[in-house]
């Protein structure tokens, strides 16, 4: 019986293209809108490390001074040197790492090669193993080296395609800043969206192509980038930052359990009051311990405009969808007699409105094909964009069965009110009427 | 024309009057309200940044390494750019409009304050009012003795008294002492009291994190930058000029110390480009959401509409043999769509009323404007006639003797 009805389907559609096609490219333009947008949103706020980062966590401290004081205000969104190294010294949690972001002049061995800037983050051994950073060559560093401030180094794998051909590079020396470094891992590709460990330098830059320990940064005073908040004394001068009152590091823990998740919490409300009864910090406690996607939560990561494309697609589809229901319910009335025969025939009602459905399910199948070609131009043209989301715009499977989805249900929807209403031809009235 | 006979035959066709409608109000909903994005997108590209914009290139350079005497370094650098033909100033400065890169600071009106008054940015570097080509309103530049080092600021806790001076905009002035002339007022920087000596028109701060109410709140100070500290050139030169000058500034940065980086160098048009370039997208899509929309509709009118053209023909006929002329035939769709339409915008200005209020909940947008209101009903009064008027030709083209024929 399918196999009929699709044939009188195809048959009613072709006898009107102009309108098959109208419906058609109604539901491809509505379809093709809302994936993309949708697309664009589910990749910006998609978990940037699946499986991992439900383990990881942003502690928070509070230790300004008085100035600018307000209950039940946020703690500052970094935390200083001296807590920062307290903490990690601590070792509390299953893992840590104490980081910030810079830029590092690389001096190439090749003389062909002039020196050239690179994105670098200054961080603690921990940061490899706790973010489960895969690499192509070699490791990270290890704890030793962070004491020893050791002039090592870890590259991303396009920073070593460029500058080695993508050969494993580990042992080489690479001349960063006018010192030595020693390779000691090359990382495989990885690029978390967002770049959560660091909003300051972009929610979804690429990830940098230089790793050096946090110690060494410090001990080769090598610039810094991204985001500082002083109070009191403040810095005093990027060479002294160990001992100025400003917050300018992101500290990560990974807490394998809830429980002590909780307990690590009741740490930083110890740690709070500790520092207090020294004197250091002035402020009642004030902590937080946000998770990874709590903390993207918190940071309003996903641009409103991003939403607000979602919504101005959705409305695009609706209107689509209103204008292809009412095209069909059209087409569908004025077949009135034809259906009338058929009823008259002994086709019951239930087969007519099998049968309108079916040609309703063509178009939107036509409409959804159509709709996902229309959205792979869109996200092509999203790619095109300047922003530094757009690289990441790429439709996943869970996305392409999504569409699908969509545009069945929406012609689905779109055509049963049509056929409902035409199956309800009363057989003599239509049969007398001409 | 008589419209009873048009409604009474709408009432025959409610459910496919419904549909159009609809689509009708749904489109001029959101066409009305993305008019109105465009627009604030459009005006927040328009932005006055205060600065001679044709005449500006960056440079940007970094040293490689540790480079002592910063301070000689950097004089003959600055001597080697003004060297350039064409340039008309060149400095050094900490922070460049449109940048998103900035130096802020909290500011206090009295120093025991608990909370700072507002957030302003900060200007560092030798003559950037005349540099950058900012207007001088009221008072006076920095005296040449006012300038300290950078590095001095830093390490010294306090400001000398007769350093301590500030030049600031317009709208900083008027939003932190309104009605009164900033001229001699003071302003707190952490515990260091600084005068008001200079009122400049505008000078844009070079990131908007703070919202774009905030874009005027800036300080000029007399603090001098060196390439220890600071790595941008600012270079002004006549518009035709600019692509050489920056070409001849990179090489003679280069020259002067080659174990340096040249990172960038852009005109300060092209920096503005790339800092709006996310609301030119933006605008660039909602105007073609707009125009999808309305062809979308349009094709869906003509599509209903030579269905009902087709479904009375023989209506028609008989209208015509009985003496209705094409006027009276073409009219009759005409105004049964603008009815379908008018009553369409009317729920569409409800609905566009309802979405401004939902995205002035979820967004910070301002209210919709009541001028957005007319023009999209003219619009889509204007879209209903035109796609309408394919089928009303066709219509009353119908000829009398179908009538007589039976279908």
């Amino acid at each position: 019986m399918f196999h009929y009805y699709l044939d009188l389907a195809l048959r009613s559609l072709k006898r009107n293209k102009m309108l098959t096609a109208l419906m058609v490219l109604a539901i491809a333009l509505g379809i093709g809108a809302s994936m993309t947008t949708l697309t664009v949103l589910h990749v910006l706020s998609g978990d940037p490390l699946p499986g991992r980062s439900a383990q990881l966590y942003y502690p928070q401290l509070d230790p300004q001074d008085m100035d600018g004081y307000r209950e039940g205000g946020d703690p500052p969104a970094q935390v200083s040197w001296i807590d920062g190294m307290n903490l990690l010294r601590a070792k509390r949690a299953d893992r840590q790492a104490l980081m910030t972001g810079g830029a590092v002049p690389i001096q190439p061995a090749q003389a062909s090669m002039e020196p050239f800037f690179e994105d670098a983050r200054y961080t603690t051994a921990d940061f490899f193993p706790m973010f489960d950073v895969p690499f192509l060559y070699g490791r990270g560093w290890g704890g030793a080296d962070d004491e020893a401030k050791a002039r090592v180094v870890v590259i991303s794998r396009k920073l070593n395609d460029k500058l080695f051909g993508g050969k494993d590079s580990t042992g080489q020396t690479l001349r960063i800043n006018d010192a030595a470094f020693r390779i000691v891992g090359v990382l495989d590709s990885w690029r978390p969206a967002p770049h959560f460990y660091d909003l300051n330098t972009g929610s979804y830059s690429d990830n940098e192509g230089v790793f050096v320990p946090l110690a060494t940064s410090r001990d080769l005073k090598l610039s810094r980038n991204g985001s500082m908040d002083c109070w009191g004394k403040g810095s005093g001068g990027e060479d002294n930052l160990e001992a100025a009152t400003c917050v300018w590091l992101q500290f990560w823990v990974r807490l394998d359990s809830p429980a002590k998740a909780a307990a690590y919490m009741d740490y930083l409300l110890h740690y709070s009051q500790e520092q207090k009864a020294l004197g250091r910090f002035v402020r009642p406690p004030n902590v937080r311990l946000n998770d990874l996607m709590g903390w993207l939560d918190v940071n309003k990561v996903v641009p409103g405009d991003v939403r607000l494309q979602v919504w101005l697609a959705f409305g695009f589809l609706l209107v689509c969808l209103v204008n292809t229901v009412g095209l069909m319910l059209a087409k569908f009335l004025r077949r009135g007699p034809e259906l009338g025969v058929r009823r008259a025939l002994g086709a019951s009602r239930h087969a007519v409105f099998a049968q309108l459905l079916v040609e309703a399910g063509t178009i939107g199948l036509a409409g959804g094909i159509a709709g996902l070609l229309l959205s792979l131009l869109g996200l092509w043209l999203v790619r095109k964009q300047p922003s530094d989301y757009a690289a990441l715009a790429h439709l996943d499977v869970a996305m392409l069965l999504v569409t699908f989805l969509l545009a069945l249900a929406a012609s689905l929807l779109a055509g049963l009110l049509p056929a409902w209403r035409a199956c309800q031809v009363t057989p003599a009235l239509q049969l007398k009427s001409n | 024309m008589d419209i009873l006979p048009i409604l009474s035959t709408l009432r025959r066709h409610k459910i496919t009057a419904l549909l159009v409608i609809l689509e009708i109000a749904l489109t001029c909903a959101i066409v009305c309200n993305a008019v109105f994005l465009i627009g604030q997108r459009l005006e927040r590209m328009q932005m006055p940044s205060g600065v001679a914009e044709q005449e500006l290139v960056q440079v940007q350079a970094a040293s490689i390494g540790k480079q002592p005497g910063a301070n000689a370094r950097t004089q003959e650098d600055l001597a080697a750019l003004r060297q350039i033909p064409g340039v008309t100033a060149a400095t050094l400065v900490n922070e460049v409009p449109f940048t998103n890169s900035s130096w802020n600071s909290g500011i206090k009106l009295d120093p025991t304050q608990k909370q700072a008054t507002l957030n302003a940015t900060m200007y560092f570097g030798e003559n950037v009012v005349g540099t950058f080509g900012a207007r001088l309103i009221a008072g006076r530049d920095f005296q040449a003795e006012e300038y300290l080092d950078f590095d001095t600021v830093q390490k010294a806790q306090k400001v000398p008294p007769q350093n301590a001076v500030v030049m600031i905009t317009r709208a900083l002035g008027e939003k932190l002492w309104p009605g009164q002339s900033p001229l001699g007022k003071t302003v707190y920087l952490g515990e260091d009291a600084i005068r008001v000596v200079g009122l400049v028109e505008a000078l844009i701060r070079p990131a908007l994190f703070g919202g774009d109410a905030t874009a005027q709140w800036t300080l000029i100070l007399p603090v001098r930058m060196n390439t220890g500290n600071a790595s941008r050139y600012v270079l002004r030169a006549a518009p035709g000029e600019r692509e050489r000058v920056m070409a001849a500034a990179g090489a003679a940065l280069h020259k002067a110390d080659p174990h340096r980086v040249i990172l960038e160098k852009k005109t300060l048009e092209q920096i503005r480009r790339e800092f709006f370039q996310n609301d030119r997208a933006m605008a660039g899509l909602l105007a073609g959401v707009c125009v999808a929309l309305l062809v979308v509709t349009a094709l869906g009118i003509v599509g209903l509409g030579s269905f009902w053209v087709a479904q009375r023909r023989r209506q028609i006929g008989v209208r015509r043999a009985l003496g209705a002329t094409r006027a009276n035939i073409l009219h009759y769709f005409q105004t049964e769509n603008f009815l379908l339409a008018t009553i369409g915008i009317v729920l569409g200005m409800a609905l566009a009323y309802g979405i401004n209020l939902f995205l002035m909940a979820h967004y910070e947008l301002p209210r919709l404007p009541a001028v957005y209101f007319p023009v999209g009903a003219v619009a889509l009064w204007l879209i209903g006639q035109l796609a309408v008027l394919g089928p009303a030709l066709r219509a009353a083209a119908v000829p009398p003797v179908v009538a007589t024929r039976s279908v």
